[in-house]
């Protein structure tokens, strides 16, 4: 198997001794096929066992090891050593304040998704005797592609909105919010309404598109948050021109 | 319980250098940038209408600043951010509405190319209304 020599500029942040964060180049020998996630193990491995990041599955599923490659939100995992030339910089995702290394305080985007209420709310509850809530292929298919969220931040980084306006609520969490509300079994979308219609919900939006561009696995949040804009205009209007209409 | 374990995260500025991060938010800062040129062409629409107004003197005049080469340098760039905001904007439409009909979802190329359709359309029509043909 095929040896590299990688050179891997990583931002290092200790809290207890460090006033600021500050680079630090590892020179190593890679195998070709590696990630940057395995460099950053062999690192740790071999030469500086201090060196603090997360990761889990390798295998993108788990959303742990999101971070800054050469300025873009990656998943570490899933980022080839073979697709960068020179040195590869390695930084915490951006817009999230850094708790250690490459280890970022992500309690903002916690609380953000549990306030979208992420989970089924059904319309009305049934007995288990009357079996299960039955879905078509085509009603699946309608919210399908947003349930595939990670929650591994990458678009909270691509995000200027976010990185300026920290009470946006931001992508991944209005896009499982929309995940939700087009589910024919739920019926919570006036509650999260309250949250993501909000200013600070998708209007503080203006469809930059990076969320869904740097996506790991192909999720559209730019998509939802303007269908939710569109929905949430139409509200509007029939709640104000057509009060009668109103439950 | 575990010792508490000090925490002091450190929050990085975010400045104006994102716009260069990737030549992505530099297209997005060009399209919202395209505002100040659609707005500077309503503007002199109006001060037209103004001049309209007031004669046949003063409208000869705005005609006449209208073939002055900054007129035109405006105009051409002023098209050039139109046409960029408008293709952007309808390239983006099939994920702002995108259409279900029955299990599968219509092409994205089907709901932009609509949109270029209609566009063409009603350019077309003021084309007409305004003696082109």
């Amino acid at each position: 198997m095929s040896e590299r020599a990688v050179e891997l500029e990583v931002l290092r942040y200790n809290p207890e001794t460090d006033r600021e964060p500050h680079f630090q180049r590892y020179s190593v020998s890679c195998r070709e096929e590696w990630v940057v996630l395995d460099a950053l193990n062999h690192i740790k491995e071999t030469v500086d066992p201090t060196l603090s990041y997360r990761w889990s599955c390798h295998m993108a599923v788990c959303g742990s090891c999101g971070m800054m490659i050469n300025g873009e939100p990656r998943l570490a995992c899933k980022s080839f050593l073979r697709e960068y030339r020179g040195v590869i910089r390695v930084e915490p995702l951006a817009h999230f304040p850094i708790q250690r290394d490459l280890v970022t305080v992500i309690d903002d985007f916690m609380d953000k998704l549990a306030r979208v209420k992420p989970y089924l709310i059904p319309k009305h509850e049934k007995p288990l005797a009357e079996g299960e809530y039955r879905q078509t292929p085509a009603e699946l298919k309608k919210f399908k592609q947003y349930s595939m969220c990670i929650n591994c931040m990458l678009c909270y980084a691509a995000c200027p909105e976010y990185g300026l306006i920290p009470k946006y609520i931001g992508p991944a969490a209005i896009a499982l919010a929309h995940r939700y509300n087009q589910d024919s079994r739920d019926g919570g979308r006036d509650a999260r309404q309250e949250e993501i219609a909000a200013t600070e919900g998708v209007w503080e939006c203006s469809f930059v598109g990076a969320c869904s561009e740097v996506c790991p696995e192909h999720v559209d949040p730019a998509g939802a948050i303007q269908q939710v804009k569109i929905k949430s205009t139409v509200d509007w209007y029939k709640e104000h021109l057509m009060p009668w209409l109103k439950k | 319980m575990a010792e508490e374990v000090s925490r002091r995260p450190y929050v990085r500025e975010m400045g104006w250098r994102w716009i260069f991060r990737h030549p992505r938010y530099v297209r997005y800062m060009l399209r919202e940038f395209s505002c100040l040129f659609i707005g500077g062409y309503t503007l002199i629409m109006v001060w037209g209408l103004k001049q309209l107004a007031e004669g046949p003197a003063a409208w000869q005049a705005f005609l006449e600043w209208l073939r002055s080469p900054a007129s035109i340098v405006f105009h051409a760039v002023a098209l050039g951010f139109a046409l960029y905001h408008s293709i952007t904007w309808f390239n983006l439409t099939p994920k702002a509405m995108p259409l279900q009909l029955g299990e599968d979802f219509v092409a994205d190329g089907l709901i932009s190319g609509a949109h270029f359709a209609g566009w063409a359309a009603v350019s077309l029509a003021v084309l007409y209304f305004a003696g082109a043909f």
